[in-house]
């Protein structure tokens, strides 16, 4: 095989922008629909004639939880896959196309029907209320096209392997298609509902749903939905940071034995997003509260690493005492800069996550502002301020530009912006929900109830907070659209890094993905084969659907 | 595969800590009865007016400062949307849906509960302190879901 390019083919870099156009359109429009959403929750303003509040929550919800992530997700990991494994061969290349058609068409079909008010449902559209079918086929298309993507990626592993047989497949690929793999068995589940429950019903082919059935089906997909959201993150700090500033991956074995066991643990704990329902017994959702704690532990390996990375590269440059490290990394950089902040800010989010897991204390939490401040943090500062510190390299190095000291420095800016904007705004949010403040609620005092009243300057915060991050927005796609349009030509790196001398050999076994497969599958049927089977036998009369908005 | 002498008393530590969280939680749960509401009953969601205890909603007393609150959610309301009991009660609410999921929530308590149809949902509480408590529903049901509210007026 000829050497590898370290540019990224020209035809496989039109493919990963696509994507990443279709990602920052939809962050665009959801950050409107957040802001508003702010505005609307202090009572600040009432919502044009139309456009209800649920509405806009259901499209803020679809369009940066699903559309924003999943486009970036496989561009992201197309790039990676063409940088690290070279050229896409013609059919995973045509894949890549197909899978992306076929998931805009579902997005275009979803939000049609989520304007027309056909759709508002929000995004876990919870049975019995009842939305369009084309509402759920856009959502199946949207998943469809997303497992096409991933056959693409998976094709492309396979021939590589082929070709190099014996030989250790490069890191950045491996996670991807580790994630590729989690997001195929956890979209299974939804898949599963929307095809055999969701659409018919909606159809009227059938009278009724089952509720707690649907519901498990959504969460078996719920939670491995955000570790599809992390790992990416992931792989951009184990293998992309390490080279930019100017260290080693620590460990490559530990890298992939974490992406093993994200695989291993992140399906079977969807319990947890239903500790508070009747219908599951409380052993199967505390078994599944262990499951999730164990899914910490890959975490707290990463955690580990990256410091370590950060320390042993510091020294490497003449730091000394317990923190020189620290002054040795880049701050200026913003391809460091907003990743970083995104690690630091996972601290507290990692935090929440653990309340939130712990069965009981589930409680004091569930289903208030404190939950949405929780993933305000996670996916929509860790997650989101790491691809945004992936882009400001990835789009200039695939549109053949450079990421200039300017656009360096709004990045920076934009960076401290959305640090600020969502301290604000996720506080408020964590803060007003220990307080009993619902989430998904539009402006109300409940009668003037003293204990809402008292909320409101939580949400005045909030909104604060929220407009802070909408113009941490608008400065995000100024530098988007200077990066893919305007940027001068030259050639931006895609920092890959290499592993540490010190690190020793990586055990095959790691790369045995039926092993891991079938022990994940194990897993799972461990999990919710039982609860599963009482909740089919036991079930109530099914539901019939309601259209209430 | 070796690990680092620093990552794995770094692992013990934290893990120890999870470990301990699990352990008081399952005591918790499995020794106090603390586990999160799970009941198990299910109902006819079409038919709980005709169903008991449902076809009767309201407030019954069945001890000594202890009282049973039956009670049924639908669009966008609470029946009964106010109840009232003397201070140092304790309520044992049993719930169901006629239509959609709703969420039980009682500000300044622990009370948070699912309330799918199709199942009775319990959860019980003592009410201390004097005052007018707040009961939203907390699982968005739709358009007049910020409408959904009671109270439980403990004298
Ligand atoms: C301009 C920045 C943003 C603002 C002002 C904002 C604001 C909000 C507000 C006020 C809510 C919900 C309130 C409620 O429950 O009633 C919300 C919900 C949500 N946000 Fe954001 N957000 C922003 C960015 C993001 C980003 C970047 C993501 C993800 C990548 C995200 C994901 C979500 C999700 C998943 C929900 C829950 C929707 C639901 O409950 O159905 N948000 N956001
Ligand atoms: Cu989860
Ligand atoms: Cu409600």
């Amino acid at each position: 095989m000829s050497k590898l390019s370290t540019v990224v083919d020209r035809r496989d870099a039109k493919l990963s922008m696509a994507h990443l156009y279709v990602g920052y359109v939809a962050v665009l429009i959801g950050a409107i629909a957040g802001l508003l959403q702010t505005f609307v929750r202090s009572g600040a303003i009432t919502l044009p004639a139309g456009i209800g509040y649920y509405q806009l929550l259901t499209a803020h919800g679809i369009l940066l939880a699903l559309v924003f992530t999943t486009y970036f997700i496989v561009g992201f990991l197309y790039a990676g896959m063409s940088r690290t494994m070279g050229r896409f061969y013609d059919l995973p290349y045509r894949l890549g196309w197909l899978g992306f058609i076929i998931m805009t068409a579902g997005t275009v079909l979803t939000t049609i029907m989520v304007l027309l008010n056909e759709g508002t449902v929000l995004y876990t559209f919870y049975a019995p209320l009842k939305a369009s079918p084309w509402f759920y086929i856009g959502l199946t298309l949207f998943i469809v096209g997303s497992w096409v993507a991933g056959f693409g990626m998976f094709r492309q592993y396979f021939i590589w392997r082929r070709v190099n047989k014996g030989k250790l497949s490069p890191l950045f690929s491996f996670m991807a298609i580790m994630t590729m793999v989690l997001w195929l068995v956890a979209t299974l589940g939804v898949a599963v509902s929307v095809i055999f429950q969701f659409i018919p019903w909606s159809f009227g082919w059938v009278d009724t749903i089952n509720v707690l059935l649907s519901r498990t089906l959504f969460w078996y997909f719920g939670h491995p939905l955000v570790y599809f959201w992390l790992l990416p993150a992931y792989i951009a700090w184990y293998v992309v940071i390490p080279k930019i500033i100017g260290g080693k991956i620590f460990s490559d074995s530990l890298a992939r034995l974490s992406f093993v066991l994200f695989l291993l643990f992140s399906i079977p704990v969807g319990f947890h997003h239903q500790l508070l329902e009747s219908g599951i017994s409380p052993f199967w959702k505390y078994i599944q509260v262990v499951l999730t704690f164990m899914v910490i532990i890959p975490s707290l390996m990463t955690a580990f690493s990256l410091f370590a990375m950060f320390e042993l590269s510091g020294r490497e440059k003449g730091a000394r005492g317990l923190f020189g490290w620290v002054k040795k990394l880049p701050w200026g950089d913003a391809r460091f800069f907003a990743p970083f902040m995104g690690m630091l800010i996972f601290i507290p989010a990692g935090t929440g996550g653990i309340i939130n897991a712990s069965n009981q204390l589930n409680q004091m939490v569930h289903n208030t502002l404190w939950v949405t401040g929780h993933f305000h943090l996670t996916v929509a500062s860790t997650v989101a301020l790491t691809f945004f510190g992936i882009s400001y390299w990835l789009i200039p190095h695939l549109t053949g530009r450079t990421l200039t000291k300017r656009m360096n420095l709004f990045a920076n800016i934009q960076t401290i912006l959305w640090t600020v904007g969502m301290f604000f705004m996720s506080g408020a949010m964590h803060t007003v929900g220990l307080f009993g403040a619902p989430r998904r609620t539009a402006y109300t005092t409940y009668g003037d109830h003293p204990d809402a009243l008292g909320w409101i300057p939580y949400e005045v915060t909030m909104a604060v907070g929220g407009t802070i991050l909408f113009i941490a927005v608008l400065l995000l796609m100024y530098i988007v659209v200077n990066l893919a349009f305007f940027a001068p030509k030259g050639v931006e790196e895609f920092p890959i890094g290499e592993v540490a001398e010190a690190a020793e050999r990586t055990p095959a076994v790691l790369e045995n993905w039926r092993l891991w497969i079938a022990v994940s599958a194990c897993l799972i049927l461990l999990a919710y084969t039982i609860p599963v089977i009482d909740m089919l036998e036991h079930s109530p009369p099914g539901s019939t659907g309601f259209k209430l908005w | 595969m070796k690990m680092h002498r620093s990552e794995i008393i770094w692992l013990t530590i934290s893990f120890g800590m999870l470990l301990g969280f699990m352990l008081i939680t399952g005591y918790q749960t499995f020794a106090l009865g603390m586990g999160p509401p799970s009941n198990q009953e299910t109902i006819d969601p079409q038919k709980v007016d005709q169903t008991a205890p449902f076809d009767n909603p309201g407030l019954k007393k069945v001890g000594e400062k202890e009282y049973e609150a039956v009670m049924t959610m639908q669009i966008f309301s609470f029946n009964p949307n106010e109840i009232e009991i003397p201070a140092g009660s304790t309520v044992h609410f049993t719930l169901t849906s006629k239509d959609v999921v709703h969420g039980f929530q009682v500000v300044g308590t622990n009370i948070n509960a699912m309330v799918p149809p199709g199942y009775i949902q319990k959860i019980s509480q003592k009410f201390d302190k004097p005052g007018e408590y707040l009961v939203l529903c907390n699982e968005y049901c739709g358009a007049g879901h910020q409408a959904m509210t009671m109270k439980i007026i403990v004298k």
